[in-house]
C-alpha cells in the first residue's frame, strides 16, 4: 500500500490557542479512514486543513509524495472533493447542482452530462433532477451533495459528518449506499464522524481525535477492543474503567487487584504494574443472584453486586451494577424482563478474562 | 380648487400628446439615472463583495463608512461635486459643471454606497460555509464569487432597485450640478421644482406622474426578473 496523503507535525492555532496538533498521519491509496472524536475535537479543522481551505500554523502535508505548499491550491482542490455536514446545495436544479464541480472544471458539455446522469442514477436521485434543493428532504439533499462529490471522480474524497443531521432510518440507508459506492469506486476517503457505529461500518482504519490530538489510529476492531488510553477507552464505549495493580502474571494471563477484588485478564504485564482495567458493557453477562447456572459459564471473572441503575436505551438496557465499583452491562430489554431485573436487586456479573483490556498507567 | 382638476386634465393631455419637451426631459432623466445606476453597480458590486468576503483590518470601519454613505444627503453631494467641478475648482478644466455628466457623477456618488452596502448585506446573509463548500468542489476564487452572486441574486437585484430609486427621485444634487438648463440638464425632478415654483401646476403634475410611472416600470421590470425563477 502506498500513502496518498501524509501529514507530519501539523499544528493549527486559532488565536494562539492550538486546536489541532497531529504528529503523523498517513492515508493509504484506496482505503477509507474514519476519523472519530467528540464535537470540538478538531475533526472538521483537520478536514479543512487537508482540503487546503484552512492554512495550518505549521506542518507538512504531502499529496502523492509532493508537498502541498509546492502545489497550486486550485490544482490540488480540483483533484479532491469535499462534502460538508449540511448539504449546502446551490439554488439551481438538482441536475445543475451535481454538475457544479464539473462546470468549475470546464468539462465538455457531453462529458459533463454523462457523468452527472451517471451519479444521479448511482445515488438513486435521477427522478429529482429538475427539482430545486428547497423542495428536497434532508436525505435527498445529502444524496445530491454526495453525487456532486462523486461526479468529480476525486483522487481523495473528504466527508465531514455527512449524515449527522439525518434521522436514523435515512442515515442507515445512506450509510449502506455510501459503503457500496466506496467499495465499487475504491476512492480513497477520509470520513469524519462522531458516531462510533458509522466509523466501524465504513472505516478500514479508525483514527481517534481527542482535544485536537490523534490518540490512536488502527483497524476498527482494535480501536474498539484495545483503546490506546483511558480517554479513547471512554470514547469508544468502554464504560467500565477501573484502576488496579497486577499482582500475578503468567503466560499472558494476569490477575489485577482493583478495589479489593481480584480480576483476571489477558495481557503481558509484569507483576506490580499499575494498570487500568477496561471492559465493554456488552461483554458482561448478568445472572440473578439465586440463579443456579453461573457456574456453567466459562467466564473466569464472577462478581457479586446490586443493580444501582437501569437505563433503557432503545431495545437495550444499560445496567449499572455496584460490585465495589460501578460495572456497566448492556443487556436486551427482553432478557431484563425474562430475568425480572429491577433496581437494588442482587445479581452476579460474569465476563471472560479475554474481554478485559488493560491499559498501562 | 379647480386648478387641480384642470392641472390633471392638462397633465394627461401632455402625457398622451407628444410634447417633445416632456419626452426629452423624461428620456434624459432615464439616461442619466440609468447610467449612474450602472456605474454604481460597477463600483458597488465588487466593493460590496470585497467588504462581505474579505478579512482585513479596518473592515468594520469601512462598513460603517459605507452605511453612513447610504444616507448621504443629495444636497451635500451636490455641494461637493459643484466645488470640484466649478470652473476654478480642482476638476474645473474638465468643463463638466452644468452638464448631464455632472449629474451622472453626483448621482453615482449617491447610489454607489447604497448598492455597496446592500451587496455586502446580501452576501453576508448567505451561509458562510457555502463558500468553503464551493471552493471544496474545485471552484477558483472568481468562480466562487460568481456562484455566491447567483445565490444572492434576489437581494442583489433589490440592491440595484434601491440604488436606482435613490437617484431617479433625487432633486438637490441634479439641480446644483446640472443647473436645470432647458434642453440640456433639465430632468424630471428639477423640472417639477421649476414648474411648481412658477405656479404652473399642470406640467408639474404631468411630470410627477411620469416620474412615478417611470419608477414603477423600472421596478416592475426588475421585480419581474427577480421573481421569475422563484
Amino acid at each position: 500500500m502506498k500513502a496518498i496523503l501524509e501529514v507530519h507535525d501539523l499544528l493549527v492555532e486559532r488565536g494562539n490557542r492550538p486546536i489541532l496538533n497531529v504528529a503523523s498521519l498517513a492515508i493509504e491509496e484506496g482505503e477509507t479512514l474514519a476519523i472519530i472524536g467528540p464535537n470540538g475535537a478538531g475533526k472538521s479543522t483537520l478536514l479543512l486543513t487537508l482540503s487546503r481551505l484552512l492554512p495550518p500554523t505549521r506542518g507538512e502535508i504531502s499529496f502523492r509524495g509532493q508537498s502541498l505548499a509546492a502545489q497550486k491550491a486550485l490544482a490540488y482542490r480540483r483533484r479532491i472533493a469535499l462534502v460538508l455536514q449540511e448539504p449546502l446545495l446551490l439554488d439551481v436544479t438538482v441536475f445543475e447542482n451535481v454538475a457544479a464541480g464539473l462546470r468549475f472544471r470546464h468539462l465538455p458539455k457531453g462529458e459533463k452530462e454523462r457523468r452527472t446522469l451517471h451519479w444521479l442514477c448511482a445515488l438513486g436521485i435521477e427522478h429529482l433532477r429538475q427539482r430545486r434543493p428547497r423542495t428536497l428532504s434532508g436525505g435527498e439533499a445529502q444524496r445530491v451533495s454526495l453525487a456532486r462529490a462523486f461526479a468529480l471522480q476525486p483522487e481523495l474524497l473528504l466527508l465531514d459528518e455527512p449524515f449527522s443531521a439525518l434521522d436514523a432510518p435515512t442515515r442507515t440507508r445512506l450509510l449502506q449506499d455510501l459503503q457500496n459506492l466506496l467499495a465499487e469506486t475504491e476512492i480513497t476517503t477520509i470520513f469524519v464522524t462522531h458516531d462510533l457505529n458509522e466509523a466501524l461500518q465504513l472505516g478500514d482504519r479508525v483514527a481517534v481525535l481527542l482535544n485536537g490530538r490523534l490518540r490512536q489510529c488502527a483497524p476498527p476492531q482494535q480501536v474498539f477492543s484495545a483503546p490506546a488510553d483511558e480517554e479513547v477507552a471512554a470514547f469508544v464505549g468502554m464504560d467500565t474503567v477501573i484502576a488496579g495493580q497486577v499482582i500475578a502474571s503468567q503466560a499472558g494471563q494476569v490477575i489485577v487487584q482493583a478495589n479489593g477484588l481480584h480480576l483476571e485478564a489477558v495481557g503481558d504485564f509484569a507483576t506490580g504494574k499499575q494498570v487500568l482495567f477496561c471492559l465493554r458493557p456488552e461483554d458482561v453477562t448478568l445472572w440473578p443472584k439465586d440463579h443456579a447456572h453461573p457456574s456453567i459459564s466459562s467466564a473466569r471473572n464472577r462478581l457479586s453486586g446490586r443493580i444501582a441503575r437501569l437505563m433503557p436505551n432503545g431495545p437495550l438496557v444499560r445496567v449499572i451494577v455496584d460490585c465495589g465499583f460501578p460495572l456497566t452491562a448492556l443487556i436486551t430489554r427482553a432478557s431484563m424482563i425474562e430475568m425480572g431485573l429491577s433496581e437494588n436487586q442482587a445479581v452476579t456479573a460474569t465476563f471472560k478474562a479475554s474481554a478485559a483490556h488493560l491499559i498501562p498507567r | 380648487m379647480s386648478f387641480i382638476w384642470q392641472g390633471i386634465q392638462q397633465a394627461f393631455r401632455l402625457l398622451f400628446g407628444s410634447d417633445p419637451e416632456v419626452w426629452q426631459i423624461t428620456l434624459l432623466s432615464l439616461k442619466v439615472s440609468g447610467l449612474a445606476t450602472g456605474l454604481s453597480l460597477l463600483i458597488g458590486l465588487p466593493l460590496g463583495t470585497w467588504l462581505a468576503l474579505g478579512n482585513f483590518r479596518g473592515r468594520s470601519f469601512a462598513l460603517s463608512l459605507i452605511n453612513t454613505g447610504m444616507a448621504l444627503p443629495p444636497v451635500v453631494v451636490g455641494l461637493w461635486v459643484s466645488i470640484f467641478l466649478w470652473r476654478s475648482g480642482p476638476l474645473g478644466d474638465l468643463h463638466l459643471i452644468y452638464t448631464p455628466a455632472a449629474i451622472v457623477i453626483a448621482q453615482t456618488i449617491i447610489a454607489a454606497p447604497v448598492v455597496t452596502g446592500l451587496t455586502t448585506a446580501a452576501l453576508q446573509q448567505l451561509n458562510p460555509r457555502l463558500r468553503l463548500q464551493i471552493l471544496g468542489l474545485g471552484a477558483s476564487r472568481t468562480q466562487m464569487v460568481i456562484a455566491l452572486w447567483r445565490e444572492a441574486r434576489l437581494p442583489l437585484l433589490a440592491a440595484l432597485m434601491a440604488g436606482f430609486g435613490s437617484i431617479i427621485s433625487e432633486v438637490g444634487a441634479s439641480m446644483m450640478v446640472g443647473g436645470n438648463i432647458r434642453h440640456q440638464t433639465r430632468v424630471l425632478t428639477t423640472a417639477i421644482v421649476l414648474e411648481t415654483g412658477k405656479g404652473e401646476f399642470a406640467p408639474a403634475i404631468a411630470l410627477s406622474l411620469i416620474l412615478l410611472l417611470l419608477a414603477f416600470l423600472v421596478n416592475l421590470a426588475l421585480t419581474w426578473i427577480q421573481q421569475r425563477r422563484v
